[in-house]
């Protein structure tokens, strides 16, 4: 696929077990998203399979391992392989989030949070210039699902991430299920949020399913889980935000339980439909709800 | 001035649930919630169990869910990943299990494993012709015997005193006797998929000798001297044709 | 130590080149056929462990003290000679949790 930008449709992920499925039946899906680091061996079939998707699809190539909000610097050896991915495969999009994975000697999979402080920002705004520059091209930088919050913080999450932008021309992946996930476990409103996020710098929405828990003193407590269809909140949130966005390329992320490839094709479907109500309902205010 | 937490201290508290939740790190209340910070703990470590079930689905099946997850659990454990591609986590998961007192029931566990984790390699292994048979063919007009072959990026050699092929191939085919004895198996991937085949015991050694380096002369030699009717045509083009060699340098 | 003359060998791989009615590159398919024991499984499908950027509320990271006992396929594996078994394992004294 040789345009430079996603199509504001709706994607999925590219999962091993529906690869032989999509090729045969090559479904009207917007584009594909992997994760970069599942496409870092050095040959083999998911090589095979990805060269066969790229062929018939716009990709996003999305990194979970750059590790952008860690105190410690990036890791070289890990920007030549994004860089040598993103040469091969030319993906119209390449995101990372703003959280930590790494630090000293292990990998810990997981994207943990950080303090959101001028010296933070200082940090983040810094590496994601670097990857900038190692990777000759524009990111776009996730908001993350949150379960803490640090005293130490004194800049807004939307503050932050419109200084990043701001300071290194990056791009933005709002991620709506994030956004509701953060703010019910931090008793902000979702909607409010939405309201304030800078979308001049938005290129690209993730949708997702969250799981219920509650915290030590019985609240609840929202777990970005992508293991189940997008709740009914989400998809408000959703059609909320495209207000505001306009038609956006959007992501359903399903990465737990990964369903039959039917199942994802149908909140496919869901996000098209969506779209395109927002797109002929362009310029005029969606649905508001009152910050609570 | 709140208290500035840092990475360390935060890692250190996720991979360490006896530690508190570090000073600073709070809820919307304000207070130190330990089922909050328990997700992060929790996110960690099944997601890295998780890793090491799929990456041993024949392993996981032999002992069951309940056994696995708490062995995984203890590896997690003890053994964090140095890299962020997880394809490359938990290479050394046999060797734990083998050093493993509560797999002792299930002696063929650690070698099932090591041919798992074989497979793991191939399927992601460099994309390389495997040494054809035509160029085989050619090397019989040479000085054959001064010839090493050099290990094909995906081949390797698993050899057990269990029958670890026929325990594997069970659980990926329905009808699948396991007769007792030992099974050696290499894995390669020739082409587009991961093959697994059972060879003959004289092949195995024959075929570990030259895959770490000795030259077919010196390899032939030692495997006759253990097995007097070794095949050695048939042995040298079965492997190639699997394809365990990708090139051949002279050696002498 | 036996010494094996490159002659011998050329003439063992030679007679099993055309024993496999092999003479050129091509033939690769056939000679697979005949050698060793291709097993079945290309479970391309369940391959590659996944980097994931999503949580889980499986909460599961405390370790507890070991009591599992296999309950696998390992017991139940069907054995040549229709015996259900455990491949030895059942012969042995196993350890006491």
């Amino acid at each position: 696929m040789s345009a430079k930008r996603l199509p504001a449709r709706a994607g999925l992920g590219l999962k091993p077990q529906h690869y032989t499925q999509i090729l045969e039946t090559v479904p009207d899906i917007g584009f594909f998203e992997v994760h970069a680091e599942n496409y870092m061996g050095d040959g083999g079939p998911p090589h095979r399979y990805l060269e066969a998707v790229c062929g018939r699809y716009p990709l996003s190539l999305h990194g979970v391992g750059l590790s952008i909000g860690g105190e410690d610097r990036l890791s070289l050896d890990h920007l030549r392989r994004l860089r040598s991915l993103i040469e091969r495969y030319r993906p119209q999009s390449f995101s990372e989030h703003l959280a930590w994975s790494s630090h000293g000697e292990s990998a810990l999979n997981d994207l943990l949070p950080l303090p959101y402080t001028g010296a933070t920002l200082d940090r983040v705004a810094a590496h994601v210039d670097q990857v900038q520059q190692a990777l000759g091209r524009r990111m776009l930088l996730e908001n993350p699902s949150t379960y803490v919050l640090f005293a130490e913080s004194t800049i807004a999450e939307i503050d932050f991430l419109a200084g990043v932008a701001g300071r290194t021309g990056c791009g933005l992946l709002l991620d709506v299920n994030n956004v509701m996930v953060s703010s019910v476990n931090h008793r902000v409103d979702p909607f409010a949020y939405v309201d304030r996020f800078p979308v001049e710098h938005v290129g690209e929405i993730h949708l997702a399913g969250y799981d219920e828990a509650v915290d030590a003193a019985g609240e609840r407590l929202l777990i970005d889980a992508h293991a189940s269809r997008v709740s009914p909140d989400v998809w408000a949130l959703f059609r909320h935000t495209l207000g505001r966005t306009g038609p956006q390329p959007t992501l359903v992320e399903w990465d737990n339980s990964v369903p039959a490839f039917d199942v994802l094709a149908d909140e496919a479907a869901l996000v098209d439909a969506a779209i395109a109500s927002a797109g002929s309902s362009s310029g005029a205010p969606s649905v508001r709800r009152m910050a609570s | 001035m709140s208290i500035v937490v840092g990475q360390e201290a935060f890692a250190a508290a996720v991979l360490d649930p006896t530690l508190p939740v570090p000073a600073g790190v709070v809820s919307y209340r304000g207070d130190a919630d330990e089922k909050r910070f328990a997700v992060y703990r929790n996110n960690v470590h099944v997601g890295l169990v998780g890793v090491v079930a799929a990456k041993y689905p024949v392993c996981a099946t032999l002992v069951g869910e309940e056994f696995f997850t708490a062995m995984a659990r203890l590896y997690v454990a003890s053994h964090k990943p140095t890299s962020p591609i997880m394809m490359h986590y938990a290479s050394d998961f046999a060797a734990f299990i083998e050093g493993f007192e509560g797999a002792r029931p299930v002696p063929y566990l650690a070698d099932v494993a090591r041919l798992e984790q074989a497979w793991s390699v191939a399927y992601n292994a460099r994309d390389e012709q495997p040494l054809s048979i035509g160029h085989l063919a050619s090397l019989a007009a040479e000085d054959l015997g001064s010839f090493g072959l050099a290990a094909h990026p995906a081949a390797a050699l698993v050899r057990s005193a269990y029958p670890i092929g026929s325990i594997w191939s069970a659980h990926h085919a329905a009808g699948v006797a396991v007769r007792p004895g030992a099974e050696s198996v290499l894995v390669s991937r020739p082409g587009a998929e991961v093959n697994v085949t059972v060879i003959p015991s004289a092949d195995a050694g024959f075929c570990g000798e030259l895959l770490s380096g000795a030259t077919i002369a010196a390899a032939a030699a030692h495997t006759l001297d253990q097995h007097p009717d070794f095949d050695f045509g048939r042995a040298l083009v079965g492997l190639s044709s699997i394809g365990a060699f990708s090139s051949s340098t002279r050696k002498d | 130590m036996n010494r094996v003359s490159s002659v011998v060998l050329a003439a063992s791989l030679l007679s099993a080149l055309a024993g496999a009615s092999v003479t050129g590159a091509v033939a690769q398919d056939a000679t697979e056929k005949c050698y060793g024991v291709a097993l079945a499984g290309q479970n391309d499908c369940a391959a590659g462990p996944g980097t994931t950027c999503a949580g889980t509320s499986v909460i599961d990271y405390q370790g507890n003290a070991w009591k599992a006992v296999p309950s696998g396929t390992c017991l139940t594996m069907s054995l040549d000679g229709d015996r259900k078994g455990a491949l030895e394992a059942l012969d042995r004294d196993l350890p006491q949790a």
